[in-house]
C-alpha cells in the first residue's frame, strides 16, 4: 500500500481546491470528477441525439430506396449552391466554436467573446439562408399538406426530359431505369420527400435555434466574468455546447449530400 | 415507544423527509431520495388508473357476451389499460424510484450526477403523464398502446396526437433519467467502488440506462412522425399516401422490444439483491450474473423482428431474428439458475421481500419460457394475437417486473420510511398476489392455445369457464395488490419505529453506512469501500468505512 | 504550447489543443466539401454515388469528432460512447434494411 492510498484510507479523497469551491457542485468531490461528469453526460446525450435524428435518416433511406425516381426529380427543387454555402458556414462556424473552447479553457474571457460572436454571426447567416429556401418552397407550393402540389417539379423536369407524359396521362420518369407513376402517386411521394426534407432540416434549424440561445447565454456570463475579471472560470458550459454545436454540424453533414446532392 | 424519550436523542435526529416539510421543498427538491419518493406517489396513481381499467376489461370478459362495453369502449379501456401501465407505471418504476432512491447509496455517493437534470425528469413525466391522462380519458383513443399505424394515423379516432405528446415527454424524461444513472455509476463511485464490488442492482441498472439513451429517442422520433403524418396528411406511414406502416412496426419496435427489458432488468437486480440478503450468501456466479444484464441489454436490440413474423416481414429477416431471439433467453437463464445456487444452502428467512423474490422466480420462468414458443416462427403464426400472448407478456412484465417492484418496495421500505410494516399481512398478500396471478393468466394461456384472439369484448360460449376462471382471479389480485397499499400507509403511522441502520442484516453501503431513514446526504463523509459486495462469508468486516475527518492544519496549507 | 491555467496540480488535466490542428482540420473540411459537391455532379450509379457521399460524410464526422470534439484527446471512454451512438445507429440501419433488401427473394410476395 503506497503511503497515499494509506492516506486516503485514513482521512477520505481530498477535499476541492478552494479556488474551485464556488463552481463546485456538492455531489462531486473534485473539480476533475464535475467536469467528467459533465463530460460524459454531454456525450450520453449526443448519443441519444444521434439515434433520435438517425432514425428519420433511416426512414428517409428505406423510402429513397423505394421511390427512387420520384426522390430524385423532388431533391432537384432544392437549392444545392445554398446548402453548399450553409455547409461552408456551419464548417467555419464549429471552427470558430472550437476556438472559442479554446480560449474558455486558458480563461480568456475577450478572446472567447470575440470567438463566441463569431460562431453566432455564422449561425445567423445559416438561419437566414434557411429562412430564403423556405419562403421559395412556399411560392412553389411545395410545402406538405399547405397546398401542396407537384407542378413544379413535373414541369422542371419535363425541361431537363427527365420526365415525359404519357398518352393516359400517366408520367413515366427516366433515370437510369423508367417508372411509370400516376399524378396522384407522384404527388404523394414528391409530398413525402419534401417531408422528409421539412422534418429533417427543421429539427436540425430547431437544433441550431437552441444552440444560438446557449450561445448568446454563453456570451453574457463570458461578459460577467471578463468584468469581475474571474481568476478561475467553469470553462465546461462552453466545452458542453461546444460539443452540442459540433454535433449538429456532423448532422448537417450528412443532410447535405443525402438531401441536396446524390444524382445531381 | 421511544417517541417521549427527546433525551434519547433519536428522533431528532436530522433526515431527508424531516429537514425541510414545506410542499415546495418536496416539489423543488434535488435530492435523488425525495425524487424518488415523488415518482413512487406519481406512478402509483397511474397504477391505480391503470388497475381500474383492466378491472372493466375483465369484468366485461367475465360474460361472452359484449354486454358491459361497447366494442368502442372497449377498445380505449385496454388502451388505456397498455399506455398507463407501459409508459407511466412499468418503464419509470423501479429504475426511478428504486434506481433514484438507493442507487446513489449502493455506490457511496451524496446524490446522482446531475440532480438537478433528475428533477426535471420527473417534471417531464408529470407534464407527459397529466396530457396522456387527459387524451385517455377525452375522447379516448383506440389504438392500442403500440399506436400501430394506420389506426393511429389515417382511422383514429379521438386525440391521438394529445396522447403522443405525452408519451413523447414520457420519453425524455425516461432518457434524462438513463443519462444520469449513466454518468452517475461511471463517474460517482467511492473510492474503493471498483466496478466488480457494486451491488448487481447498480449492474442492471446500467444495462437498463443503456437501453434509455439508446432505445427511448428512436420510439420518440417515431411517434413525432405519427404526429406529423396526422396533422400534414404527408404519407409517412400511412399506405393511402404512399407510406409504409411495416416501416412503423420496425422503428417502433426497435425501442419496444429492448423497452421490455427496461421493464425487467432492474427487477432481476431487486431479486439479485434480495436473494442474496435473506439467504445470508453471495449471490452466486456474481460476474455471470453482472455480464447477463449487459448480455440482455445488447442482444434485446436485434431481436425486435419477432414482434413482425406475421406482418409480411421477409421471412429471411425473420430467421435472423428468431435466432437472435432465442439468443436472450441464455442470459435470463444463466441468472435464474444463479438465483438457485444462491438459496442452496443459504440460511434463508422467509420475510415478505423474500417471499415476493420467490414469486417472481417462479412467474418469471412460466414467462420466459413461454416466450421461447414465440421466438418460433411456426408457432408464433398459430399464437400471434391471441390470448397465448397476453399471458406470455404479463407473466414477464406482472409477474415478473411487478413482483419485482413490490419485493423492493417491502424490501427497502424500512430504510425509506423508518418504519415497519406489518410481516404476516405482506406474506399473506404476497400469496394472494401469486395464487391471483397464477388463475388470472394460466387460462389465458389456454385460450389462446385455442384460438382464442385478443382485443375483442365479446367470444364463443365454448371459452366462458376459462374466461370466468380468469376474471375470479383477477379479483383475487386485485385485493393482493391493495392489501400493501393500505398496511403500508398504515404502516407510516402506526408501524414500528426502525431505528436501527440494517433491520434485514443485509450487506451494502445503504444498509451499513446510512442512517434510517438516511440523511440529506445519505453518509457523513464519501465513504472508502473496502469489501465487495454481499461479503457474507465475513460478517466481522464491514463493506465501507466513513473516514475520520481531515485534521485541521492551523496557518497550514491545504492542498 | 501557449501557458497553462493555474491549479493543474491535483490531476485535473485539461488539454488545449494548439490553434494549427483546429486550422488543418478546417481546411480538411473544405477541400471535402468541395470533394462531396464534385462527386454529385459526376455521373454514376445511384448506389456508388451514395457511398461515395456516406463515406465522404464519413471522413468529415470523423474529423469533427477526432480534433474539434476532442475525442482524439479524450479517454478511452469518451471513445466509448462516440462508438456505441454510431454502432447503435448501423444496427437500427441493418436490420431495418435486412428486412426490405431481402423482400424479393422470397418465392411468393408476402410470403
Amino acid at each position: 500500500m503506497s503511503v497515499k492510498e494509506a492516506e486516503v484510507l485514513e482521512h477520505g479523497t481530498s477535499l476541492a481546491h478552494p479556488a474551485h469551491e464556488e463552481i463546485l457542485g456538492e455531489q462531486f468531490e473534485t473539480l476533475e470528477q464535475q467536469n467528467n461528469a459533465y463530460l460524459i453526460g454531454m456525450w450520453a446525450f449526443i448519443v441519444q441525439e444521434v439515434l433520435f435524428l438517425g432514425a428519420i435518416f433511416a426512414a428517409y433511406g428505406i423510402y429513397r430506396l423505394k421511390y427512387l425516381h420520384e426522390f430524385t426529380l423532388a431533391h432537384k427543387e432544392l437549392d444545392w449552391v445554398v446548402g453548399g454555402v450553409n455547409t461552408l458556414v456551419l464548417l467555419a462556424s464549429s471552427y470558430t466554436m472550437a476556438r472559442a473552447v479554446r480560449a474558455a479553457m486558458q480563461n480568456k474571457h475577450g478572446r472567447q467573446i470575440l470567438f463566441l460572436g463569431f460562431t453566432l454571426f455564422f449561425a445567423s447567416i445559416f438561419m437566414f439562408n434557411k429562412y430564403v429556401e423556405y419562403s421559395r418552397k412556399y411560392e412553389h407550393h411545395l410545402i406538405p399538406g399547405w397546398g401542396y402540389d407537384a407542378h413544379a417539379i413535373v414541369e422542371h423536369g419535363e425541361k431537363k426530359t427527365i420526365l415525359e407524359p404519357t398518352p393516359e396521362g400517366n408520367y413515366r420518369v427516366k433515370l437510369e431505369t423508367e417508372k411509370v407513376v400516376t399524378p396522384e402517386e407522384f404527388k404523394q411521394r414528391t409530398q413525402l420527400f419534401m417531408g422528409f426534407y421539412f422534418i429533417l432540416t427543421g429539427l436540425h434549424g430547431l437544433h441550431v435555434l437552441v444552440g444560438m440561445i446557449a450561445i448568446g447565454v454563453l456570451i453574457i456570463r463570458a461578459y460577467i466574468d471578463y468584468k469581475k475579471r474571474k481568476p478561475v472560470a467553469d470553462y465546461m458550459p462552453v466545452e458542453m455546447v461546444g460539443l452540442y454545436w459540433h454535433f449538429v454540424d456532423i448532422v448537417w453533414i450528412f443532410i447535405y449530400p443525402l438531401l441536396y446532392l446524390i444524382g445531381r | 415507544m421511544a417517541t417521549q424519550t427527546v433525551a434519547h436523542g433519536e428522533q431528532q435526529r436530522v433526515n431527508y423527509l424531516n429537514w425541510k416539510t414545506t410542499v415546495a421543498s418536496w416539489l423543488f427538491t434535488y435530492d435523488h431520495k425525495r425524487i424518488g419518493i415523488l415518482y413512487l406517489v406519481s406512478i402509483s396513481l397511474f397504477f391505480l388508473l391503470g388497475g381500474l381499467a383492466a378491472a372493466m376489461i375483465r369484468l366485461e370478459l367475465a360474460t361472452p357476451k359484449g354486454d358491459l362495453l361497447t366494442s368502442d369502449v372497449y377498445n380505449k379501456m385496454f388502451t388505456i389499460h397498455g399506455v398507463l401501465m407501459i409508459f407511466f407505471f412499468l418503464i419509470p418504476s423501479i429504475p426511478a424510484v428504486f434506481g433514484n432512491f438507493v442507487l446513489p447509496m449502493m455506490i457511496g455517493a451524496r446524490d446522482v450526477a446531475f440532480p438537478r437534470l433528475n428533477l426535471l425528469s420527473w417534471y417531464f413525466f408529470m407534464v407527459g403523464a397529466v396530457l396522456a391522462t387527459i387524451a385517455l380519458v377525452r375522447g379516448g383513443i383506440d389504438t392500442g398502446w403500440t399506436f400501430y399505424t394506420p389506426y393511429s394515423s389515417s382511422f383514429a379516432k379521438g386525440e391521438v396526437s394529445l396522447a403522443i405528446v405525452g408519451v413523447f415527454l414520457a420519453g425524455f424524461s425516461s432518457i434524462f433519467t438513463g443519462i444520469n444513472f449513466l454518468v452517475t455509476i461511471h463517474k460517482m463511485r467511492a473510492p474503493g467502488m471498483t466496478w466488480f464490488r457494486l451491488p448487481l442492482f447498480v449492474w442492471a441498472m446500467y444495462a437498463t440506462s443503456l437501453i434509455q439513451v439508446l432505445g427511448t429517442p428512436v420510439v420518440a422520433i417515431t411517434l413525432l412522425l405519427v404526429a406529423i403524418e396526422r396533422s400534414l396528411r404527408i404519407g409517412i406511414f400511412d399506405p393511402n399516401l404512399g407510406g409504409d406502416p411495416i416501416l412503423y412496426q420496425h422503428l417502433f419496435w426497435f425501442y419496444s422490444h429492448p423497452a421490455v427489458y427496461i421493464m425487467i432488468l432492474p427487477g432481476m437486480g431487486v431479486i439479485s439483491e434480495v436473494i442474496s440478503a435473506f439467504s445470508k450468501k453471495r449471490v452466486f456466479g456474481y460476474h455471470f450474473v453482472a455480464f447477463s444484464s449487459l448480455a440482455i441489454a445488447i442482444i434485446g436490440f436485434l431481436v425486435w423482428g419477432h414482434h413482425m413474423f406475421s406482418t409480411g416481414q421477409s421471412i429471411y429477416a425473420s430467421i435472423l431474428f428468431s435466432f437472435l431471439t432465442f439468443l436472450v433467453a441464455i442470459p435470463s437463464a444463466i441468472k435464474t439458475f444463479n438465483w438457485m445456487a444462491t438459496i442452496w444452502k443459504g440460511r434463508v428467512h422467509w420475510e415478505a421481500p423474500m417471499v415476493y423474490a420467490l414469486g417472481f422466480m417462479g412467474l418469471f420462468v412460466i414467462g420466459g419460457l413461454t416466450g421461447l414458443y414465440l421466438a418460433a416462427m411456426a408457432t408464433n403464426v398459430h399464437l400471434t394475437d391471441t390470448y397465448f400472448i397476453v399471458a406470455h407478456f404479463h407473466y414477464v412484465m406482472v409477474g415478473g417486473a411487478i413482483m419485482a417492484y413490490l419485493a423492493a418496495l417491502h424490501f427497502w421500505w424500512p430504510k425509506m420510511t423508518g418504519r415497519m410494516y406489518p410481516q404476516s399481512w405482506a406474506k399473506l398478500s404476497a400469496l394472494l398476489v401469486f395464487v391471483g396471478f397464477n388463475l388470472t393468466f394460466f387460462p389465458q394461456f389456454i385460450l389462446g392455445y385455442m384460438g382464442m384472439p385478443r382485443r375483442y369484448h365479446s367470444y364463443p360460449e365454448e371459452w366462458a369457464a376459462l374466461n370466468l376462471l380468469s376474471s375470479a382471479g383477477a379479483s383475487v389480485l386485485g385485493v393482493g395488490y391493495l392489501l400493501p397499499v393500505i398496511y403500508l400507509v398504515w404502516s407510516l403511522k402506526y408501524g414500528r419505529v426502525v431505528t436501527e441502520r440494517n433491520p434485514w442484516g443485509a450487506r451494502g453501503l445503504e444498509w451499513e453506512l446510512v442512517d434510517t431513514p438516511p440523511d440529506p446526504h445519505n453518509f457523513e463523509r464519501t465513504p472508502i469501500v473496502t469489501r465487495p459486495a454481499y461479503d457474507y462469508g465475513h460478517p466481522e468486516e464491514p463493506t465501507g468505512i466513513i473516514p475520520k475527518p481531515r485534521p485541521v492544519v492551523v496557518g497550514g496549507k491545504d492542498g | 504550447m501557449e501557458e497553462h491555467t493555474a491549479h493543474h496540480a491535483e490531476g485535473h488535466e485539461h488539454h488545449v489543443v494548439p490553434i494549427h490542428v483546429y486550422t488543418w482540420t478546417l481546411i480538411a473540411l473544405l477541400i471535402l466539401l468541395i470533394a462531396t459537391v464534385g462527386a454529385g455532379f459526376i455521373p454514376m450509379p445511384v448506389w456508388l454515388g451514395t457511398v461515395v457521399a456516406l463515406a465522404i460524410a464519413a471522413i468529415k464526422t470523423y474529423l469533427v469528432m477526432a480534433n474539434f470534439m476532442h475525442v482524439k484527446f479524450s479517454g478511452k471512454l469518451v471513445w466509448l460512447f462516440a462508438a456505441a451512438g454510431f454502432c447503435w445507429l448501423v444496427i437500427m440501419i441493418i436490420f431495418a434494411y435486412a428486412d426490405y433488401i431481402t423482400r424479393p427473394w422470397e418465392p411468393v410476395p408476402g410470403f
